[in-house]
């Protein structure tokens, strides 16, 4: 059954990294709703969410092969955690001196936040799940939307136990030099395995 | 670059005062990753690297067009199970390496690309001979770099090499900028290698393993099914151990050939679209599937839906995205072949099943594959049945793609290990030739058979100036129909016998040698095939024949595209 999945994954800040993750689901024809990408608090490490669509062994698969990416360290799959969904959107709606008011009790009940007011549009910030979103850029539609952006869902999972710690990503390291015979490669990845 | 503690508490040695360029410290990186031999072709950008490697005990052999080097790197790679290497130049040089790269990919053969780039002040102007090949080479390579510094050069090198060969192998690209090359600075090898985000599992889990040896100890009609991943690990013994311990049957993919003696007792051939019958008959027939170090290719198993549909399948790879991306799966094992069938074969038990082989050997007797009909016309299939009685077997047979290489799998006894390659997953025609250089300088001492059509010759035949250079006494089968053959195949079976441009004309291959100065033989009767081997076998030198053989021929049995393993088309009896 076809269902959306939330995937979290942690990868090596380092160029190129979005291109790899974009070219290896166009490829496998893994159909993207969201991806955002940004800084975590450990340095070179970044943190993307990405929103697909599939079952769940397409999405067990899109999750094996994004492991394959040597820069990915970490996925995991948070859609059956107890996890914190947030978007985040700006909305520049049409307001004039008729309906400005009526636009402002909107934001207000959804605790969104009016950033910036001309003459004949009120750009609104609005965070939250992506139904929160969705509902209140229906509710503001009637207005008239003169711009719209937003920046698909980032997640975490409640608790201590966050899934996407970096367990076990502390820095392994291997003998590089006398690697050549397969015994050997077999030993020195082994070493790795047990780090 | 960090100088780091190596594991037995001493600090790195290997740095020497001096400043040296950018292209010296490229061949002291190589030179610590043991490499005896480059495949490449020169260009503007990498004149500065090319100006010192003759200084460096590294053979470099000259390749004719950049195609030719990556198969080469492929071909060594997959015969001695070392890094292959191949060399191009910026632009056309890099892009010209593609083909060749994605076969590796798709073959898991660990080879090293390097490739020239602009200046670093020049990427992103589209300037002369700029390409971004690590963009290109993305979704075909294991992992690619662009070094931007010099100081990051011997790392990067280091990295690709360990990449390249370890878990499941692959080819790796690093793209050299000009003015890297050109710099200069200390060389310091990296004492160790730190990627994070990879480490390959190389152990199968306890547990599932002993679920394995369970379900195996269980099988009324047990089968293995060995694949590339046996010859990777080099788990013959293991897999030989396992099979006579329980008498289970084996059966190989394309690429297994040559995993498991095809002469043993519980040998029955190769899976898959043309597959022998008894072969794919077991698949569907057995009860439980024992899948080796294999990816379940289209080509293997038919129709996935219909496949083996009374089987358990036990799974065991070394890539866990294998595992469940084609076929169902009851039993998991990610690891090393080697290592899971070491451990696997603790746990399973003594075993007989007479009735089940008894079974295969009836169906090998109703339709047996290997076959082939009295006529007095010359057959590729009889050509290579006399390549494997004058060689006694004792040869690699580089095979092309399409019909000769389905004959090369089905007509030739693989006992030796490893003695069947061919681009089995990209099914590169052209493949062979090239591939067949690379297995020659990493197995002199072996007889390097091609066999190839007229077709996929002619896609690559202008490594035969490499040959003849270097002095390759490589044997070269050409069964030349005049036909792409397979094309051809298809345009009778399921096209009406309409053949829309699959009859090509070739050169005369006999005087394209021997412009060469390559010895020519042509054969044209049955009775000349047999001394003209025997000739080629006996020469010093290269050698090519030019089979003339039956253009009319088909490859039997026949899985159609999207099949079920069970519904073949046969060899019709005249």
């Amino acid at each position: 059954m076809k269902t959306k999945h939330v995937l979290v994954a942690l990868m090596e800040d380092r160029k190129g990294v979005l291109n790899r993750v974009a070219s290896l689901l166009r490829r496998r024809g893994f159909n993207i709703e969201s991806l955002s990408v940004g800084h975590t608090d450990l340095p070179q490490i970044s943190r993307m969410t990405i929103v697909v669509n599939g079952d769940d062994s397409v999405v067990e698969q899109v999750a094996k092969q994004l492991y394959k990416v040597i820069d990915i360290l970490k996925v995991s799959d948070v859609t059956h955690e107890q996890a914190v969904e947030r978007e985040l959107a700006l909305i520049k709606v049409a307001a004039n001196a008729q309906t400005r008011s009526e636009i402002m009790q909107i934001v207000d009940i959804y605790r969104a936040k009016i950033v910036d007011v001309a003459a004949d549009s009120l750009m609104v910030e609005a965070t939250g799940t992506e139904d929160k979103i969705d509902s209140m850029i229906n509710l503001l539609r009637g207005f008239g939307i003169k711009e719209l952006a937003r920046t698909g869902i980032v997640a975490m999972v409640r608790g201590a136990a966050g899934v996407t710690r970096l367990a076990g990503l502390e820095e392994t390291t291997v003998e590089a030099r006398d690697g050549r015979t397969r015994a050997n490669l077999h030993r020195l990845a082994k070493q790795v395995a047990v780090e | 670059m960090a100088i780091r503690t190596s594991p037995n508490g001493g600090t790195s040695t290997a740095a020497p005062a001096a400043r040296i360029t950018g292209s010296r410290i490229l061949c002291e990186s190589l030179l610590r990753e043991g490499v005896e031999v480059i495949f490449g072709f020169p260009g503007g950008v990498l004149l500065p690297l090319y100006d010192v490697l003759p200084e460096y005990p590294i053979r470099h052999i000259l390749v004719r067009h950049e195609q030719g080097a990556a198969h080469a790197a492929d071909g060594y790679a997959r015969a001695t199970g070392k890094v292959g290497v191949c060399l191009a130049t910026s632009g056309p040089g890099a892009t010209n390496l593609v083909t060749g790269i994605a076969t590796a990919h798709l073959d898991s053969s660990p080879v090293v690309a390097l490739t020239g780039q602009v200046s670093t002040p020049y990427i992103g102007k589209d300037s002369f001979q700029e390409t971004d090949i690590t963009g290109i080479t993305l979704p075909i390579t294991k992992h690619n770099y662009l070094v931007e510094t010099l100081e990051e050069l011997p790392e990067v090198i280091a990295e690709a090499f360990y990449i390249a060969r370890t878990g499941r192998p692959g080819p790796v690209l690093v793209d050299l900028p000009k003015d890297v090359l050109m710099d200069e600075g200390t060389f310091t090898y990296p004492e160790s290698i730190k990627i994070r985000g990879y480490k390959p599992t190389l152990h199968g889990n306890v547990r599932q393993i002993r679920q394995a040896a369970e379900l195996i100890n269980q099988a009324e009609r047990p089968l293995i099914i060995a694949g590339h991943g046996v010859i990777i690990s080099q788990a013959y013994s293991e897999l030989r151990e396992l099979a006579e311990k329980a008498e289970i049957p084996v059966i190989t993919t394309l690429l297994g050939i040559s995993s498991f003696p095809e002469s043993h007792d519980l040998s029955f051939g190769m899976i898959g679209m043309h597959g022998m019958a008894y072969a794919n008959m077991a698949v569907q027939a057995a009860d439980l599937i024992i899948a080796t170090g294999m990816r379940y290719d289209d080509r293997a198993t038919g129709k996935v839906a219909t496949f083996a549909p009374h089987a358990r399948i036990i799974h065991i790879d070394i890539d866990p995205a294998e595992i469940g991306k084609n076929v169902r799966v009851d039993v998991p094992i990610v690891g090393d072949v080697r290592n899971v069938l070491t451990a696997l074969n603790k746990h399973v038990e003594n075993a007989r099943h007479r009735e089940w082989l008894e079974q295969l050997r009836t169906w090998r007797l109703q339709r047996p594959t290997t076959q082939i009909r009295e006529t007095e016309q010359l057959l590729p299939q009889y050509v290579v049945r006399q390549l494997y009685e004058v060689t006694r077997g004792d040869a690699i047979i580089v095979a092309d793609v399409g019909q000769n290489q389905m004959w090369a799998a089905q007509h030739f006894w693989y006992d030796k290990p490893n003695s069947y390659l061919t681009s089995g997953g990209l099914g590169t025609m052209g493949f062979s030739l090239p591939a067949a250089i690379g297995v020659k300088v990493g197995r002199p001492e072996e007889n390097v058979w091609v066999v190839c059509g007229d077709g996929g010759f002619q896609m690559n035949m202008q490594e035969l100036g490499t040959i003849a250079q270097e002095q390759l006494p490589v044997k070269i089968a050409i069964l030349d129909n005049g036909y792409l053959g397979m094309i051809r195949q298809w345009q009778d079976v399921f096209y009406g016998q309409r053949f829309h441009h699959s009859h090509l004309l070739g050169p005369d291959f006999v005087k394209l040698a021997e412009a060469y100065g390559i010895l020519g033989l042509r054969v044209k009767e049955k009775a000349e095939a047999r001394p003209a081997i025997e000739r080629a076998m006996a020469h010093q030198g290269p050698v090519l024949i030019d089979f003339v053989v039956e253009p009319s021929e088909n490859v039997f049995p026949m899985v159609p595209q999207g099949s079920s393993l069970s519904e073949m088309l046969h060899e019709p009896i005249d």
